[in-house]
């Protein structure tokens, strides 16, 4: 079962609209198929209403397909229920609602927090402001030579006082890979949570949130297929129980008064007036979309084409692959001898290969790894060998513009 | 666009052996830029002797528009006055966001035009904040004195 990008590319509308571009910056947000954008437009169409309000029917049509989404969701992580999954606005805010909600409420003096130093800065910043609140202390699990996480570190830093182990699923910076499956256990023998930052793993794995046994799993919509503004966390429904309310507002509340307010119970808890509906909706979409071209194959269509990546910059002199341990998937970060990742950047746009350049919210992995920035290729389902055909006979352009 | 139009050969020169790439011992004035978007750093140095600008230097890493344009800068701003510098700084800050309606005085105009192979930038507007860093860094220089400040692009 394997993917034809050539077929699937023409389920996106940028690249008809773009003739000729090499987008290779899925990473940083993937682009959309007509099947999601044209769904939200439907929805806006034809079934558009505020959600949990209204008595009349128009209402309860867009409410049951916001609750259908949230289902979709929960298939998509297999969720053992709906009630697990909250909207957010992205990753980000999943991340900071746990930090705030549950973080606020049982993390104190003396805890400890586990981070380690593939995370990019969403997944550091929200601890590090909520430790300046309560004054426990963040743990760093290190990298190994080759850039991997060191497992064995790891499983050294975690002790009784470790509360959370907050870790991502997929390197963003780099693609190392995580073995979140090994890292659970030793967070649950010392009575820790785990979080999982999944952003670049929803798009590129199977996910099953029941088999990796984490506590809190993020993603956003807009880096699988889906719009801007909408992402996940999936928390189990015993925790989600014990976490008071993120923000306060309307469809958070079962009764107001101004002595007391009496609140829901997840999600409703945890989405405080109206929500993102067409996000959701698109989310939805996307994920039909995701499955529907089958999650087997997209992960084999990201080995095959990291793999040649791989080989095809180890043949391009003066090119240095950023180290990603021992499994790497969908991200290829590089450095050019003597030509700074931005100007590289700028020299593939005038080509029209996009990538990004910079440190990839990832400053302390930057830090660690010796370098101020890299040049990154990352891939969705619509990439070919010829998309990094391009990237690499674009890198040869520029080492050529910069020593003539 | 020809790459060769962005990548001329003085910049490429400039960026690679930059000029005035040294502290100063005897700085009346100097500033750090930062450009946290891409983590480009620079520290300008000045040495002003009343109102003219004896000696200007610069330190830092970045790309080699950043290290380009802040090499082209000192060069260029020795001998100077503050007010000459601020005129030349307003031209070219013009010319890279695509306007070009801060003209110089005759008496800079050969200056102005050796800032001209930088303003390429002005069709790749992410880049034109590594074109103006080290200008930012020299002004905040002028205004901060000997204690430093940090300007860091918007």
């Amino acid at each position: 079962m394997t993917l034809d990008p050539a077929t699937l590319r023409r389920d996106f509308p940028i690249f008809a609209n773009n003739p000729g571009l090499v987008f290779l910056d899925s990473a940083a947000s993937s682009q959309k198929p007509a099947a999601v954008i044209d769904g939200i437009a439907n929805f806006y169409r034809t079934d558009y209403a505020n959600v949990h309000r209204g008595v009349y029917r128009l209402s309860a049509r867009s409410t049951e397909l916001y609750e259908q989404a949230r289902a979709r969701v929960a298939r998509f992580l297999n969720a053992r229920q709906e009630s697990e999954i909250v909207f957010v606005r992205g990753a980000t805010e999943g991340i900071n609602l746990v930090a705030y909600a549950w973080g606020g409420t049982f993390l104190k003096e003396g805890d400890e927090v586990l981070l380690t130093e593939l995370e990019h800065h969403s997944n550091i910043v929200p601890w590090q402001l909520l430790r300046d609140r309560i004054g426990f202390k963040i743990v760093v699990a290190p990298i190994d030579a080759t850039g991997g996480l060191d497992l064995a570190a790891l499983e050294k830093l975690i002790s009784l006082r470790t509360k959370l182990v907050a870790v991502t699923h997929l390197a963003n910076a780099t693609g190392a890979l995580v073995p979140i499956e090994a890292i659970a256990p030793l967070a649950h023998a010392k009575g820790a949570k785990l979080l999982v930052d999944g952003c670049q793993a929803a798009p590129r794995l199977a996910l099953d949130v029941q088999a990796l046994d984490c506590d809190f799993y993020v993603f956003s919509g807009h880096k699988i297929y889906g719009p801007t503004g909408i992402g996940v966390l999936y928390a189990k429904k015993a925790i989600l129980d014990a976490m008071p309310p993120f923000q306060g507002g309307g469809d958070m509340i079962l009764n107001v008064t101004f002595e007391k307010t009496i609140y829901q119970g997840p999600p409703a808890r945890f989405e405080a007036g109206t929500p993102d509906i067409s996000g959701a909706i698109g989310l939805a979409l996307a994920l039909d979309y995701v499955d529907g071209v089958g999650r087997g194959a997209i992960l084999e269509h990201e080995e095959i084409l990291t793999g040649y990546g791989v080989d095809r910059i180890a043949r391009l002199p003066g090119v240095r692959l950023v180290g990603a341990g021992q499994q790497r998937l969908g991200i290829l970060s590089v450095e050019a001898e003597g030509i700074h990742p931005h100007d590289l950047a700028t020299l593939l746009d005038a080509q029209q290969v996009a990538v990004r350049a910079g440190h990839h919210c990832a400053q302390p992995l930057m830090e660690r790894l010796g370098l101020g920035a890299t040049t990154r290729a990352s891939f969705g389902i619509y990439n070919d060998e010829r998309d990094i055909d391009a990237f690499a006979a674009a890198i040869q352009v520029a080492q050529k513009t910069f020593k003539r | 666009m020809d790459l060769r139009e962005l990548y001329q050969d003085i910049i490429l020169d400039h960026g690679q052996h930059p000029r005035n790439f040294h502290k100063l011992d005897h700085a009346t004035h100097f500033a750090n830029g930062h450009n946290p978007l891409c983590g480009d750093r620079v520290t300008v140095y000045v040495e002003l002797d009343g109102d003219k600008i004896r000696d200007v230097s610069f330190e830092g890493r970045g790309c080699a528009i950043s290290q380009a344009s802040a090499s082209l800068m000192t060069e260029i701003l020795k001998g100077k006055t503050p007010a000459e510098a601020d005129a030349l700084f307003k031209s070219f800050h013009a010319k890279v966001t695509g306007r070009d309606d801060a003209s110089v005085p005759p008496a800079l105009q050969d200056d102005a035009e050796r800032l001209e192979p930088l303003t390429g930038v002005k069709t790749y507007p992410a880049r034109v904040k590594c074109a103006t860093l080290a200008w930012h860094a020299f002004e905040a220089a002028l205004k901060s004195g000997a204690t430093g400040a940090t300007v860091k692009t918007e």
